[in-house]
Protein backbone atom coordinates (compact mmCIF):
# COMPACT_ATOMS: atom_id res chain seq x y z
CA UNK A 1 0.00 0.00 0.00
CA UNK A 2 2.85 2.59 0.84
CA UNK A 3 5.57 3.00 -1.40
CA UNK A 4 8.41 4.94 1.11
CA UNK A 5 11.59 5.76 -1.58
CA UNK A 6 14.36 4.76 -0.21
CA UNK A 7 16.77 7.80 -0.51
CA UNK A 8 20.47 7.75 0.88
CA UNK A 9 20.87 9.36 4.19
CA UNK A 10 23.45 11.96 3.20
CA UNK A 11 21.47 15.10 4.65
CA UNK A 12 24.05 16.82 6.66
CA UNK A 13 22.47 17.71 10.75
CA UNK A 14 20.33 21.36 10.42
CA UNK A 15 22.31 24.31 11.34
CA UNK A 16 20.51 25.70 14.27
CA UNK A 17 19.28 29.61 13.74
CA UNK A 18 21.21 30.39 17.30
CA UNK A 19 25.03 30.29 16.64
CA UNK A 20 26.40 28.00 19.30
CA UNK A 21 23.57 26.26 20.17
CA UNK A 22 24.12 23.04 21.69
CA UNK A 23 23.84 21.21 25.15
CA UNK A 24 26.42 21.79 27.91
CA UNK A 25 26.34 20.17 30.73
CA UNK A 26 26.86 24.09 32.16
CA UNK A 27 23.60 24.59 30.08
CA UNK A 28 21.73 21.92 31.85
CA UNK A 29 23.14 22.53 35.44
CA UNK A 30 21.56 26.40 34.51
CA UNK A 31 18.29 25.25 33.56
CA UNK A 32 17.84 23.04 37.14
CA UNK A 33 18.48 26.10 38.67
CA UNK A 34 15.84 28.37 37.07
CA UNK A 35 13.51 25.61 37.45
CA UNK A 36 14.55 24.99 41.53
CA UNK A 37 14.06 28.45 41.60
CA UNK A 38 10.64 29.45 40.10
CA UNK A 39 8.88 27.00 42.07
CA UNK A 40 7.88 28.61 45.43
CA UNK A 41 7.55 24.63 47.08
CA UNK A 42 11.17 23.83 46.75
CA UNK A 43 11.61 27.92 47.95
CA UNK A 44 9.35 26.65 51.01
CA UNK A 45 10.30 23.24 51.75
CA UNK A 46 13.93 24.29 51.78
CA UNK A 47 13.11 27.26 54.22
CA UNK A 48 11.66 24.69 56.45
CA UNK A 49 14.35 22.68 56.75
CA UNK A 50 16.65 25.96 57.95
CA UNK A 51 13.98 26.59 60.12
CA UNK A 52 13.76 23.05 61.61
CA UNK A 53 17.93 22.80 62.23
CA UNK A 54 18.01 26.48 63.46
CA UNK A 55 14.72 26.21 65.51
CA UNK A 56 15.12 22.95 66.88
CA UNK A 57 18.52 23.11 67.75
CA UNK A 58 17.62 26.23 69.71
CA UNK A 59 14.43 24.83 71.46
CA UNK A 60 16.55 21.68 72.47
CA UNK A 61 19.57 24.05 73.66
CA UNK A 62 17.08 26.29 75.79
CA UNK A 63 14.82 23.22 77.27
CA UNK A 64 18.60 21.25 78.22
CA UNK A 65 19.82 24.56 79.70
CA UNK A 66 16.67 25.44 82.00
CA UNK A 67 16.63 21.49 83.13
CA UNK A 68 19.86 21.55 84.12
CA UNK A 69 19.92 21.70 87.42
CA UNK A 70 17.00 19.13 87.92
CA UNK A 71 19.06 16.75 85.32
CA UNK A 72 19.88 13.08 86.20
CA UNK A 73 23.36 12.11 86.62
CA UNK A 74 23.16 9.75 83.20
CA UNK A 75 21.69 13.00 81.37
CA UNK A 76 24.60 14.91 82.20
CA UNK A 77 26.90 11.94 81.12
CA UNK A 78 24.99 11.99 77.78
CA UNK A 79 24.85 15.10 77.03
CA UNK A 80 27.09 16.84 74.62
CA UNK A 81 26.83 20.43 73.71
CA UNK A 82 27.44 20.75 69.87
CA UNK A 83 24.94 17.78 69.18
CA UNK A 84 22.68 19.29 71.57
CA UNK A 85 22.83 22.23 69.39
CA UNK A 86 22.77 20.54 66.14
CA UNK A 87 19.78 17.64 67.09
CA UNK A 88 17.30 19.76 64.50
CA UNK A 89 18.70 18.10 61.99
CA UNK A 90 17.18 14.72 63.31
CA UNK A 91 13.90 16.43 61.85
CA UNK A 92 15.13 18.52 59.41
CA UNK A 93 16.53 15.59 57.14
CA UNK A 94 12.87 14.96 56.23
CA UNK A 95 12.46 18.23 55.09
CA UNK A 96 15.52 18.31 52.86
CA UNK A 97 14.84 14.52 51.91
CA UNK A 98 11.55 15.51 50.71
CA UNK A 99 12.64 18.27 48.64
CA UNK A 100 15.02 15.76 47.20
CA UNK A 101 12.04 13.41 46.58
CA UNK A 102 10.28 16.16 45.03
CA UNK A 103 12.79 17.84 42.22
CA UNK A 104 12.27 14.64 40.35
CA UNK A 105 8.92 13.26 41.17
CA UNK A 106 7.54 16.42 40.81
CA UNK A 107 8.71 15.89 37.31
CA UNK A 108 7.04 13.11 37.01
CA UNK A 109 3.43 13.68 38.73
CA UNK A 110 3.21 16.86 36.16
CA UNK A 111 4.76 15.97 32.80
CA UNK A 112 7.37 17.84 32.93
CA UNK A 113 9.84 15.24 32.59
CA UNK A 114 8.74 14.74 29.14
CA UNK A 115 9.83 18.54 28.10
CA UNK A 116 13.02 17.98 30.10
CA UNK A 117 13.72 14.82 28.60
CA UNK A 118 12.85 15.94 25.02
CA UNK A 119 15.19 19.22 24.93
CA UNK A 120 18.04 16.93 26.74
CA UNK A 121 17.55 13.70 25.05
CA UNK A 122 20.62 12.07 26.14
CA UNK A 123 19.08 12.28 29.59
CA UNK A 124 21.88 11.91 31.95
CA UNK A 125 22.79 15.45 31.85
CA UNK A 126 19.06 16.20 33.44
CA UNK A 127 20.11 14.08 36.40
CA UNK A 128 23.58 15.02 36.79
CA UNK A 129 22.23 18.93 36.39
CA UNK A 130 19.91 18.26 39.23
CA UNK A 131 22.29 16.64 41.52
CA UNK A 132 24.69 19.66 41.20
CA UNK A 133 21.97 22.76 41.82
CA UNK A 134 20.57 20.68 44.34
CA UNK A 135 23.88 19.62 46.58
CA UNK A 136 24.83 23.33 45.41
CA UNK A 137 21.66 25.30 47.06
CA UNK A 138 21.28 22.75 49.85
CA UNK A 139 24.97 22.62 50.43
CA UNK A 140 25.47 26.10 51.16
CA UNK A 141 21.70 26.24 53.01
CA UNK A 142 22.71 23.80 55.35
CA UNK A 143 25.83 24.60 56.28
CA UNK A 144 24.32 28.01 57.43
CA UNK A 145 22.13 27.11 58.96
CA UNK A 146 24.17 24.50 60.78
CA UNK A 147 26.34 27.38 61.96
CA UNK A 148 23.65 29.53 62.80
CA UNK A 149 22.27 26.49 65.49
CA UNK A 150 25.36 25.83 66.63
CA UNK A 151 26.02 29.32 68.04
CA UNK A 152 22.60 30.19 68.94
CA UNK A 153 22.67 26.57 70.49
CA UNK A 154 25.82 27.52 72.29
CA UNK A 155 24.69 30.88 73.31
CA UNK A 156 21.44 29.37 75.32
CA UNK A 157 23.52 26.68 76.81
CA UNK A 158 26.10 29.43 78.60
CA UNK A 159 23.39 30.59 81.08
CA UNK A 160 24.87 27.12 82.37
CA UNK A 161 27.71 27.60 81.42
CA UNK A 162 27.81 24.55 79.28
CA UNK A 163 28.21 26.31 76.22
CA UNK A 164 31.39 25.84 74.01
CA UNK A 165 33.27 27.42 71.79
CA UNK A 166 33.79 27.18 67.63
CA UNK A 167 37.38 26.04 68.71
CA UNK A 168 36.58 23.52 70.96
CA UNK A 169 37.79 19.80 69.39
CA UNK A 170 35.34 18.24 66.92
CA UNK A 171 33.07 21.41 67.06
CA UNK A 172 34.07 22.15 63.29
CA UNK A 173 33.87 18.43 62.42
CA UNK A 174 30.37 18.25 63.62
CA UNK A 175 28.91 21.21 62.10
CA UNK A 176 30.05 20.93 58.89
CA UNK A 177 29.33 16.83 59.17
CA UNK A 178 25.48 17.89 59.88
CA UNK A 179 25.17 20.03 56.44
CA UNK A 180 27.03 17.37 54.66
CA UNK A 181 24.44 14.26 56.38
CA UNK A 182 21.30 16.67 54.98
CA UNK A 183 23.22 17.07 51.40
CA UNK A 184 23.02 13.01 51.51
CA UNK A 185 20.10 12.49 52.86
CA UNK A 186 18.63 15.24 49.99
CA UNK A 187 20.81 13.03 47.00
CA UNK A 188 19.08 9.86 48.85
CA UNK A 189 15.53 11.29 48.25
CA UNK A 190 16.47 12.31 44.98
CA UNK A 191 17.55 9.39 44.11
CA UNK A 192 14.77 7.48 45.32
CA UNK A 193 12.09 9.57 43.88
CA UNK A 194 13.70 9.33 40.46
CA UNK A 195 13.88 5.23 40.82
CA UNK A 196 9.84 5.54 41.89
CA UNK A 197 8.49 8.00 39.73
CA UNK A 198 6.21 8.79 42.58
CA UNK A 199 6.04 11.64 45.22
CA UNK A 200 4.20 9.38 48.18
CA UNK A 201 6.01 6.29 47.03
CA UNK A 202 9.25 8.60 46.86
CA UNK A 203 9.03 9.61 50.43
CA UNK A 204 7.33 6.78 52.12
CA UNK A 205 10.54 4.84 51.02
CA UNK A 206 12.94 7.59 52.42
CA UNK A 207 10.85 7.33 55.79
CA UNK A 208 11.37 3.93 55.72
CA UNK A 209 14.84 4.02 55.00
CA UNK A 210 15.89 6.78 58.16
CA UNK A 211 13.01 6.47 60.67
CA UNK A 212 11.35 2.83 60.36
CA UNK A 213 13.86 0.46 59.37
CA UNK A 214 16.30 1.78 62.62
CA UNK A 215 12.95 1.15 64.95
CA UNK A 216 12.80 -2.31 63.07
CA UNK A 217 16.42 -3.15 63.83
CA UNK A 218 15.80 -3.14 67.66
CA UNK A 219 13.40 -5.99 67.15
CA UNK A 220 16.10 -8.13 66.03
CA UNK A 221 18.71 -10.15 68.44
CA UNK A 222 21.10 -7.92 69.67
CA UNK A 223 24.27 -9.37 67.90
CA UNK A 224 22.27 -8.80 64.93
CA UNK A 225 21.28 -5.02 65.53
CA UNK A 226 24.61 -4.58 66.97
CA UNK A 227 26.27 -5.81 63.81
CA UNK A 228 23.68 -4.22 61.20
CA UNK A 229 23.30 -1.24 62.97
CA UNK A 230 26.20 1.17 62.70
CA UNK A 231 25.97 0.96 58.61
CA UNK A 232 22.30 1.88 58.62
CA UNK A 233 21.95 5.56 57.01
CA UNK A 234 21.06 7.52 59.97
CA UNK A 235 23.53 5.55 62.25
CA UNK A 236 26.52 5.99 60.06
CA UNK A 237 25.31 9.79 59.94
CA UNK A 238 25.34 9.85 63.39
CA UNK A 239 28.88 8.79 63.23
CA UNK A 240 30.28 11.99 61.80
CA UNK A 241 28.27 14.39 62.74
CA UNK A 242 27.39 13.21 65.97
CA UNK A 243 29.21 12.14 69.59
CA UNK A 244 30.83 9.57 68.47
CA UNK A 245 30.31 6.79 70.74
CA UNK A 246 31.30 2.84 70.77
CA UNK A 247 28.06 2.25 68.81
CA UNK A 248 28.74 3.82 66.01
CA UNK A 249 31.49 4.10 63.42
CA UNK A 250 34.36 6.20 63.01
CA UNK A 251 33.57 9.64 61.56
CA UNK A 252 35.34 9.33 58.26
CA UNK A 253 34.11 5.54 57.96
CA UNK A 254 30.46 6.89 58.51
CA UNK A 255 30.74 9.73 56.37
CA UNK A 256 32.12 7.19 53.09
CA UNK A 257 29.51 4.82 54.32
CA UNK A 258 26.43 6.80 53.94
CA UNK A 259 28.24 8.42 50.30
CA UNK A 260 28.06 4.61 49.28
CA UNK A 261 24.55 4.45 49.79
CA UNK A 262 24.01 8.17 47.81
CA UNK A 263 26.18 6.84 45.12
CA UNK A 264 24.68 3.06 44.40
CA UNK A 265 20.89 5.37 44.91
CA UNK A 266 22.24 7.41 41.81
CA UNK A 267 23.76 4.98 40.16
CA UNK A 268 20.35 3.25 39.78
CA UNK A 269 18.35 5.90 39.20
CA UNK A 270 20.74 7.06 36.38
CA UNK A 271 20.43 3.26 35.05
CA UNK A 272 16.44 3.36 35.23
CA UNK A 273 16.54 6.85 33.71
CA UNK A 274 18.46 6.01 31.07
CA UNK A 275 17.03 2.61 29.95
CA UNK A 276 13.18 3.17 30.66
CA UNK A 277 10.66 5.05 28.84
CA UNK A 278 10.25 8.09 30.05
CA UNK B 1 12.13 14.92 8.07
CA UNK B 2 10.89 11.67 10.11
CA UNK B 3 11.61 8.39 8.41
CA UNK B 4 10.11 5.66 10.63
CA UNK B 5 11.53 2.31 9.06
CA UNK B 6 9.47 -0.85 10.73
CA UNK B 7 8.80 0.80 14.07
CA UNK B 8 7.24 -1.17 16.32
CA UNK B 9 6.06 -0.63 19.90
CA UNK B 10 4.82 -3.69 22.36
CA UNK B 11 3.64 -2.62 26.18
CA UNK B 12 3.61 -6.63 27.38
CA UNK B 13 0.67 -8.18 25.46
CA UNK B 14 -0.67 -4.88 23.47
CA UNK B 15 0.57 -3.96 20.41
CA UNK B 16 0.69 -0.24 20.25
CA UNK B 17 2.36 0.31 17.31
CA UNK B 18 2.77 -2.49 14.45
CA UNK B 19 5.64 -2.26 11.81
CA UNK B 20 5.27 1.53 10.51
CA UNK B 21 7.73 2.28 8.08
CA UNK B 22 6.83 6.30 6.22
CA UNK B 23 8.42 9.11 5.81
CA UNK B 24 7.34 12.83 6.86
CA UNK B 25 8.59 15.67 3.78
CA UNK B 26 10.20 18.43 4.46
CA UNK B 27 8.07 21.38 3.02
CA UNK B 28 4.65 20.28 3.82
CA UNK B 29 2.01 19.67 6.45
CA UNK B 30 1.69 16.22 6.74
CA UNK B 31 -1.47 14.97 8.98
CA UNK B 32 -0.87 11.74 11.10
CA UNK B 33 -4.28 10.53 11.53
CA UNK B 34 -6.36 7.82 12.98
CA UNK B 35 -9.24 7.25 15.54
CA UNK B 36 -8.13 7.06 19.17
CA UNK B 37 -6.02 4.25 20.45
CA UNK B 38 -4.83 3.68 17.22
CA UNK B 39 -0.67 4.80 17.70
CA UNK B 40 -0.46 8.42 17.23
CA UNK B 41 0.93 9.13 20.01
CA UNK B 42 2.89 6.31 20.89
CA UNK B 43 4.64 7.23 17.61
CA UNK B 44 5.27 10.81 18.42
CA UNK B 45 6.92 9.38 21.55
CA UNK B 46 9.52 7.13 19.61
CA UNK B 47 10.41 10.05 17.48
CA UNK B 48 11.12 12.35 20.51
CA UNK B 49 13.00 9.90 21.89
CA UNK B 50 11.00 9.42 24.97
CA UNK B 51 9.38 5.25 24.26
CA UNK B 52 12.39 3.12 23.21
CA UNK B 53 10.79 0.86 19.75
CA UNK B 54 10.27 -2.66 20.72
CA UNK B 55 11.62 -2.88 16.81
CA UNK B 56 12.74 -1.05 13.78
CA UNK B 57 14.04 2.41 14.33
CA UNK B 58 12.93 6.74 13.40
CA UNK B 59 15.62 8.80 12.29
CA UNK B 60 14.89 12.76 12.91
CA UNK B 61 16.56 15.13 9.74
CA UNK B 62 17.97 11.70 9.30
CA UNK B 63 19.83 11.17 13.03
CA UNK B 64 19.06 9.94 16.24
CA UNK B 65 17.61 12.20 17.81
CA UNK B 66 18.85 11.09 21.21
CA UNK B 67 22.42 11.95 19.82
CA UNK B 68 21.47 15.33 18.21
CA UNK B 69 24.59 18.05 20.04
CA UNK B 70 21.26 20.95 19.59
CA UNK B 71 18.19 18.56 19.80
CA UNK B 72 16.13 22.34 19.94
CA UNK B 73 17.18 23.07 16.50
CA UNK B 74 16.37 19.71 15.23
CA UNK B 75 12.97 18.83 16.49
CA UNK B 76 9.79 20.74 18.49
CA UNK B 77 7.17 18.55 19.66
CA UNK B 78 4.25 19.09 21.51
CA UNK B 79 2.59 16.39 23.14
CA UNK B 80 -0.79 15.39 23.94
CA UNK B 81 -0.37 14.92 27.39
CA UNK B 82 0.58 17.98 29.35
CA UNK B 83 4.67 18.43 29.97
CA UNK B 84 4.74 21.29 32.14
CA UNK B 85 5.20 22.33 35.56
CA UNK B 86 1.16 22.92 37.15
CA UNK B 87 3.30 25.30 39.34
CA UNK B 88 5.94 27.70 37.42
CA UNK B 89 5.15 30.34 35.41
CA UNK B 90 5.08 29.85 31.44
CA UNK B 91 8.00 32.21 31.65
CA UNK B 92 10.03 30.11 33.41
CA UNK B 93 8.66 26.85 32.01
CA UNK B 94 10.09 28.39 28.71
CA UNK B 95 13.33 30.10 29.75
CA UNK B 96 14.39 26.24 31.46
CA UNK B 97 13.93 24.60 28.43
CA UNK B 98 15.35 27.34 26.35
CA UNK B 99 18.92 27.41 28.47
CA UNK B 100 19.58 23.42 28.15
CA UNK B 101 20.15 24.12 24.31
CA UNK B 102 21.59 27.81 24.40
CA UNK B 103 18.71 29.35 23.21
CA UNK B 104 18.94 33.30 24.09
CA UNK B 105 16.76 34.67 26.53
CA UNK B 106 15.07 36.84 23.87
CA UNK B 107 13.72 33.96 21.95
CA UNK B 108 11.72 33.20 25.16
CA UNK B 109 9.76 36.35 24.97
CA UNK B 110 9.33 36.21 21.26
CA UNK B 111 7.40 32.84 21.14
CA UNK B 112 5.56 33.96 23.93
CA UNK B 113 4.54 36.83 21.63
CA UNK B 114 4.04 34.63 18.73
CA UNK B 115 1.59 32.06 20.73
CA UNK B 116 -0.05 35.37 22.30
CA UNK B 117 0.28 34.42 26.34
CA UNK B 118 1.97 38.05 26.91
CA UNK B 119 -0.01 38.50 28.96
CA UNK B 120 0.06 35.76 31.45
CA UNK B 121 3.01 34.32 31.05
CA UNK B 122 4.22 35.35 34.08
CA UNK B 123 1.49 33.41 36.18
CA UNK B 124 1.31 29.73 37.11
CA UNK B 125 0.82 27.43 34.04
CA UNK B 126 -1.59 25.55 36.58
CA UNK B 127 -4.48 28.21 36.06
CA UNK B 128 -4.55 27.97 32.31
CA UNK B 129 -7.17 27.04 30.47
CA UNK B 130 -6.91 23.86 27.80
CA UNK B 131 -6.32 26.27 25.26
CA UNK B 132 -3.45 28.76 27.11
CA UNK B 133 -1.92 25.05 27.82
CA UNK B 134 -1.77 24.18 24.16
CA UNK B 135 -0.79 27.49 22.69
CA UNK B 136 2.17 27.39 25.60
CA UNK B 137 2.66 23.79 24.59
CA UNK B 138 3.30 25.17 20.93
CA UNK B 139 5.45 28.07 22.27
CA UNK B 140 7.78 25.36 23.64
CA UNK B 141 8.03 23.49 20.30
CA UNK B 142 8.68 26.18 18.43
CA UNK B 143 11.73 27.67 20.94
CA UNK B 144 14.56 26.03 19.28
CA UNK B 145 13.43 27.66 15.92
CA UNK B 146 13.52 23.61 14.91
CA UNK B 147 13.41 22.15 11.66
CA UNK B 148 10.89 19.34 12.08
CA UNK B 149 7.85 20.06 13.91
CA UNK B 150 5.53 17.80 15.37
CA UNK B 151 2.15 18.57 17.26
CA UNK B 152 0.08 16.13 19.00
CA UNK B 153 -3.58 17.08 18.62
CA UNK B 154 -2.85 20.76 18.83
CA UNK B 155 -6.21 22.57 17.85
CA UNK B 156 -7.70 20.55 20.83
CA UNK B 157 -9.19 22.91 23.29
CA UNK B 158 -8.77 25.92 20.86
CA UNK B 159 -11.57 27.81 19.74
CA UNK B 160 -12.43 28.68 15.88
CA UNK B 161 -10.66 31.42 16.32
CA UNK B 162 -6.85 29.29 17.84
CA UNK B 163 -7.85 26.96 15.29
CA UNK B 164 -7.19 29.33 12.18
CA UNK B 165 -4.37 30.40 13.87
CA UNK B 166 -2.59 27.12 14.27
CA UNK B 167 -3.67 26.33 10.39
CA UNK B 168 -1.73 29.22 9.12
CA UNK B 169 1.19 28.86 11.78
CA UNK B 170 1.53 25.37 10.43
CA UNK B 171 1.40 26.00 6.52
CA UNK B 172 4.14 28.92 7.80
CA UNK B 173 6.28 26.48 9.18
CA UNK B 174 6.18 24.33 6.26
CA UNK B 175 6.41 27.11 3.67
CA UNK B 176 9.56 27.87 4.77
CA UNK B 177 11.02 24.52 3.97
CA UNK B 178 10.31 22.64 7.73
CA UNK B 179 9.14 19.18 8.31
CA UNK B 180 5.42 19.77 9.97
CA UNK B 181 4.05 16.27 11.26
CA UNK B 182 0.52 17.20 12.77
CA UNK B 183 -1.66 14.24 14.31
CA UNK B 184 -5.64 14.87 14.59
CA UNK B 185 -8.81 12.01 14.82
CA UNK B 186 -10.34 14.96 12.53
CA UNK B 187 -10.10 14.35 8.79
CA UNK B 188 -12.22 17.38 7.74
CA UNK B 189 -9.68 19.19 9.92
CA UNK B 190 -6.31 17.77 8.81
CA UNK B 191 -7.85 18.22 5.08
CA UNK B 192 -7.79 21.94 5.35
CA UNK B 193 -4.23 21.92 6.77
CA UNK B 194 -2.43 19.31 5.25
CA UNK B 195 -1.26 18.16 1.89
CA UNK B 196 -0.49 14.60 2.87
CA UNK B 197 -1.92 12.13 4.97
CA UNK B 198 -0.36 9.22 7.05
CA UNK B 199 -3.30 7.29 8.01
CA UNK B 200 -3.06 4.46 10.85
CA UNK B 201 -5.79 1.79 12.41
CA UNK B 202 -4.82 -0.15 15.19
CA UNK B 203 -1.02 0.63 14.80
CA UNK B 204 -0.85 -0.14 11.48
CA UNK B 205 -0.18 2.03 8.42
CA UNK B 206 -3.44 2.33 6.38
CA UNK B 207 -2.88 4.97 3.94
CA UNK B 208 0.15 7.24 3.18
CA UNK B 209 -0.67 9.63 0.19
CA UNK B 210 -1.72 13.27 -0.72
CA UNK B 211 -5.48 14.64 0.62
CA UNK B 212 -7.09 14.33 -2.79
CA UNK B 213 -5.83 10.95 -3.21
CA UNK B 214 -6.79 9.72 0.16
CA UNK B 215 -10.14 11.13 -0.92
CA UNK B 216 -10.35 9.76 -4.19
CA UNK B 217 -9.54 5.86 -2.97
CA UNK B 218 -12.14 5.95 0.51
CA UNK B 219 -14.88 7.53 -1.32
CA UNK B 220 -17.04 4.72 -2.71
CA UNK B 221 -20.00 7.06 -3.72
CA UNK B 222 -23.33 5.86 -2.93
CA UNK B 223 -26.55 5.87 -5.06
CA UNK B 224 -29.55 6.94 -2.97
CA UNK B 225 -32.24 5.68 -5.00
CA UNK B 226 -35.92 6.70 -3.94
CA UNK B 227 -39.18 4.79 -4.91
CA UNK B 228 -42.91 2.93 -3.99
CA UNK B 229 -41.24 -0.32 -5.61
CA UNK B 230 -38.10 -0.66 -3.39
CA UNK B 231 -37.95 -4.03 -2.84
CA UNK B 232 -38.55 -4.75 -6.59
CA UNK B 233 -36.21 -2.33 -7.96
CA UNK B 234 -33.47 -4.30 -4.78
CA UNK B 235 -34.02 -7.82 -6.62
CA UNK B 236 -33.19 -6.11 -9.75
CA UNK B 237 -30.40 -4.42 -8.80
CA UNK B 238 -28.70 -7.24 -6.68
CA UNK B 239 -24.86 -8.71 -8.70
CA UNK B 240 -22.00 -10.15 -7.66
CA UNK B 241 -20.31 -6.80 -7.14
CA UNK B 242 -23.70 -4.73 -5.78
CA UNK B 243 -24.91 -3.92 -2.45
CA UNK B 244 -27.93 -2.32 -1.26
CA UNK B 245 -28.82 -1.26 1.99
CA UNK B 246 -31.82 0.29 2.98
CA UNK B 247 -32.50 2.35 6.19
CA UNK B 248 -35.96 3.58 5.68
CA UNK B 249 -38.85 1.81 3.96
CA UNK B 250 -38.74 2.78 0.16
CA UNK B 251 -34.93 4.23 0.25
CA UNK B 252 -32.07 2.13 -1.04
CA UNK B 253 -28.35 3.16 -0.62
CA UNK B 254 -26.50 1.08 -3.61
CA UNK B 255 -23.08 0.96 -3.81
CA UNK B 256 -20.74 -0.48 -7.26
CA UNK B 257 -23.83 0.96 -9.73
CA UNK B 258 -23.57 4.08 -11.32
CA UNK B 259 -26.54 6.20 -11.15
CA UNK B 260 -26.98 6.28 -15.25
CA UNK B 261 -27.18 2.03 -14.87
CA UNK B 262 -29.83 1.96 -11.65
CA UNK B 263 -31.85 4.72 -13.80
CA UNK B 264 -32.09 2.70 -17.19
CA UNK B 265 -32.41 -0.27 -15.55
CA UNK B 266 -35.70 0.93 -13.39
CA UNK B 267 -36.71 2.39 -16.71
CA UNK B 268 -36.20 -1.05 -18.53
CA UNK B 269 -38.69 -2.88 -15.89
CA UNK B 270 -41.47 -0.30 -15.56
CA UNK B 271 -40.39 1.09 -11.59
CA UNK B 272 -41.05 4.03 -10.55
CA UNK B 273 -38.42 6.00 -9.28
CA UNK B 274 -38.88 9.08 -7.01
CA UNK B 275 -35.51 10.49 -6.01
CA UNK B 276 -31.81 9.66 -7.57
CA UNK B 277 -29.11 11.02 -6.23
CA UNK B 278 -25.25 10.06 -6.09
CA UNK B 279 -23.75 10.96 -2.61
CA UNK B 280 -20.22 12.02 -2.62
CA UNK B 281 -18.68 10.74 0.67
CA UNK B 282 -17.58 13.48 3.11
CA UNK B 283 -13.74 13.51 4.26
CA UNK B 284 -14.90 12.00 7.52
CA UNK B 285 -17.60 9.37 6.23
CA UNK B 286 -14.18 8.47 3.64
CA UNK B 287 -11.89 8.52 7.08
CA UNK B 288 -14.19 6.34 9.05
CA UNK B 289 -14.76 3.97 5.90
CA UNK B 290 -11.06 3.60 6.39
CA UNK B 291 -10.47 3.00 9.72
CA UNK B 292 -13.56 1.21 10.19
CA UNK B 293 -11.85 -2.13 10.81
CA UNK B 294 -9.17 -0.99 13.67
CA UNK B 295 -11.12 1.08 15.56
CA UNK B 296 -10.79 -0.06 18.64
CA UNK B 297 -14.10 0.68 20.53
CA UNK B 298 -16.90 0.40 18.63
CA UNK B 299 -20.22 1.78 19.72
CA UNK B 300 -22.55 -0.61 17.97
CA UNK B 301 -20.99 -3.89 17.48
CA UNK B 302 -23.25 -5.86 15.46
CA UNK B 303 -23.74 -2.83 12.93
CA UNK B 304 -20.32 -2.27 12.39
CA UNK B 305 -19.78 -5.93 11.64
CA UNK B 306 -23.00 -6.05 9.25
CA UNK B 307 -21.11 -2.75 7.79
CA UNK B 308 -18.11 -4.22 7.29
CA UNK B 309 -19.38 -7.61 5.90
CA UNK B 310 -20.77 -5.15 2.99
CA UNK B 311 -17.58 -3.54 2.67
CA UNK B 312 -15.75 -6.58 2.23
CA UNK B 313 -18.57 -7.59 -0.48
CA UNK B 314 -18.12 -4.86 -2.35
CA UNK B 315 -14.36 -5.55 -2.67
CA UNK B 316 -13.17 -4.00 0.78
CA UNK B 317 -12.34 -0.53 1.92
CA UNK B 318 -8.50 -1.42 1.69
Amino acid sequence: MTTTLSRPLTEPQVTPRYPGMKVTQARVINSEWTKFRSLRSTNITLLVSVVLTVGLGALISAVTASHWTTASAADKADFNPIVTSLNGVQISELAVGVLGVLLISGEYATGMIRASLTAVPQRLPVLWGKLGVFSGVVGVTSLISTFVAFFVGQSLLTSQHLGVSITSPDALRMIVGAAAYLVLVGIIGMALGGLVRNTAAGISSLVALLFVIPGLLSLLPNSWSNNIGPYLPSNAGEAFWGHPTGAHLAPLTGFLVLCAYAAVAVAAAAVRLRSRDA
Amino acid sequence: MIEANGLTKRYGEKTAVNDLTFTVEPGIVTGFLGPNGAGKSTTMRMIAGLDEPTAGSVRVNSADYRRASAPMAELGILLEAKAVHTSRSAYHHLLALAQTNGVPRARVNEVIDLVGLGEVARKRVGGFSLGMGQRLGIASALLGDPQTVVLDEPINGLDPEGILWVRNLLRGLASEGRTVFVSSHLMSEMALTADHLIVVGGGELIADMSVEQFVAMASTNVVVVRSPQAGELRDLLMGPDVTVTSAEAGLLEVRGLSAESIGDLAFEHHVRLHELAVHQASLEEAFMEMTRDSVEFHAHTTTDREADGLAHATGGTR
